[in-house]
């Protein structure tokens, strides 16, 4: 599973990395993080509000620090 | 009293917590209000805990009705329109749009690639950061409904204008040209819960309070310091109405200034005590929310100098005209 993080910075784009982190702990699972800075690249997904949240190509979600849970449920 | 006065006495001034304050201070600091000790700590007890209440509450509410309204939604509701009805829409779309200036690009490119006029990407970026929700409620309470509405009629006309005259100077030669590369995306979102909208707007809450917290601590610090301590004479003679240049100066100090509103309301309001004109307040707190030195840095990587002065010139001018015509038509507004 490819997990992409698009965010400059913010702090909100911090607790999403933390937030997923333990998330694929608890469920056991290996992804790779990518962390996404490049403002094209952003763009080019769509996503104007940060951070974005991009499983596999797809953007999950925009502008929110999803909590543990949240991503979870996103991921299984 | 009708109920309606003392609801907005109590509720928006709150009369309760300055009166609370007041025994505070008298009576635990043994400090009279009268002293200038006295009149400075109030001033920051009571505004500070005053605009963290007023900033909770209407982020909260706000945050909510702006979940509607994300950007990426803007953009989609913003294409296809053309001519000036573009540049309304995009004002006012901007005073719904959750904005922070680390957002500012992303949102500039995603519109330029998405084919929105650039006329209609600058009104939505002058009212986005000038006026929001918050900023009216605030200035409700700080200095009444008819200035509240008055900023924000006045900054969406700016924000009109100012799209407008870019349009019509046809500059799109002067954006960067890898924004008209990026490529147009429009992603579905899922259609939110009201409880994901609640838990979107307490997130808000949460991380703007954290973001402007110090800023409110030194603008409640300046409003007490020009409220106590800076004679009237002084304040008067720089940027009161018998000076010609108050609204100049006050508008070529406030644009460096970085703040949001919450930081300058307090310094806002120890001016208007002071005597200085309602229109040469607000022409410096126009000056501090929409342009700023590290937004200026910000977008001069999307645009090139001649569109980035434009940009400037254009709010610069339409802050200046605002403060000295609302200086002239004060008598209507207070």
């Amino acid at each position: 599973m490819n997990i992409k993080i698009l965010g400059t910075g913010c702090s909100k784009c911090e607790k999403l990395e933390k937030n997923l982190n333990i998330a694929l702990k608890e469920l056991n699972m290996d992804a790779t993080i990518e962390k996404v800075d490049d403002l094209l690249e952003l763009v080019s997904y769509g996503v104007m509000s940060t951070p974005g949240f991009v499983v596999d190509d797809e953007v999950k979600s925009v502008g929110k620090a999803l909590s543990v849970k949240e991503i979870k449920k996103m991921l299984t | 009293m009708n109920i309606f006065s003392w609801l907005n006495a109590q509720l928006l001034k709150m009369k309760w917590l300055w009166d609370l304050v007041e025994l505070l201070v008298e009576k635990v600091f043994g400090l009279s209000m009268d002293t200038r000790l006295g009149g400075s700590v109030h001033f920051f007890i009571y505004d500070t805990i005053k605009i963290f209440i007023l900033l909770s509450v209407m982020i909260y509410i706000i945050s909510y009705i702006q979940s509607y309204f994300p950007p990426e939604r803007t953009k989609k509701l913003l294409g296809g329109i053309k001519g000036i009805k573009g540049n309304v829409l995009g004002a006012l779309l901007g005073i719904l749009t959750p904005f922070c200036s680390c957002s500012s690009i992303p949102i500039f490119i995603g519109f330029v690639s998405a084919g929105l006029p650039l006329g209609a990407t600058f009104s939505f970026l002058i009212s986005s950061p000038m006026i929001d929700l918050a900023s009216l409620m605030l200035l409700m309470s700080f200095f009444g409904t008819k200035i509240g509405i008055t900023y924000v009629a006045v900054g969406v006309v700016i924000a009109i204008i100012g799209g407008v005259v870019i349009q019509r100077l046809n500059m799109e030669k002067y954006v960067e040209s890898y924004v008209w590369a990026a490529e147009n995306v429009d992603i579905e979102l899922d259609e939110m819960t009201g409880r994901d909208r609640m838990e979107f707007a307490k997130d808000q809450v949460k991380d703007i309070v954290h973001r402007v917290w110090p800023y409110i601590l030194i603008g409640v610090g300046i409003g007490a310091g020009i409220h106590n301590w800076i004679p009237q004479s002084i304040i008067e003679r720089i940027l009161g109405q018998g000076n010609p240049f108050s609204v100049l100066i006050a508008t070529f100090i406030g644009i460096p200034i970085y703040a949001d509103i919450f930081g300058t309301i307090p310094i806002a309001e120890a001016l208007v005590a002071k005597g200085v004109g309602i229109g040469t307040v607000i022409s410096f707190m126009m000056g501090v929310t929409t342009l700023s030195l590290p937004s200026l840095i910000m977008l001069s990587k999307v645009v090139k100098p001649k569109l980035l002065a434009t940009f400037i010139a254009i709010v610069t001018i339409g802050i200046i005209i605002v403060g000295y015509g609302l200086n002239a038509f004060t008598a209507l507004l207070i």
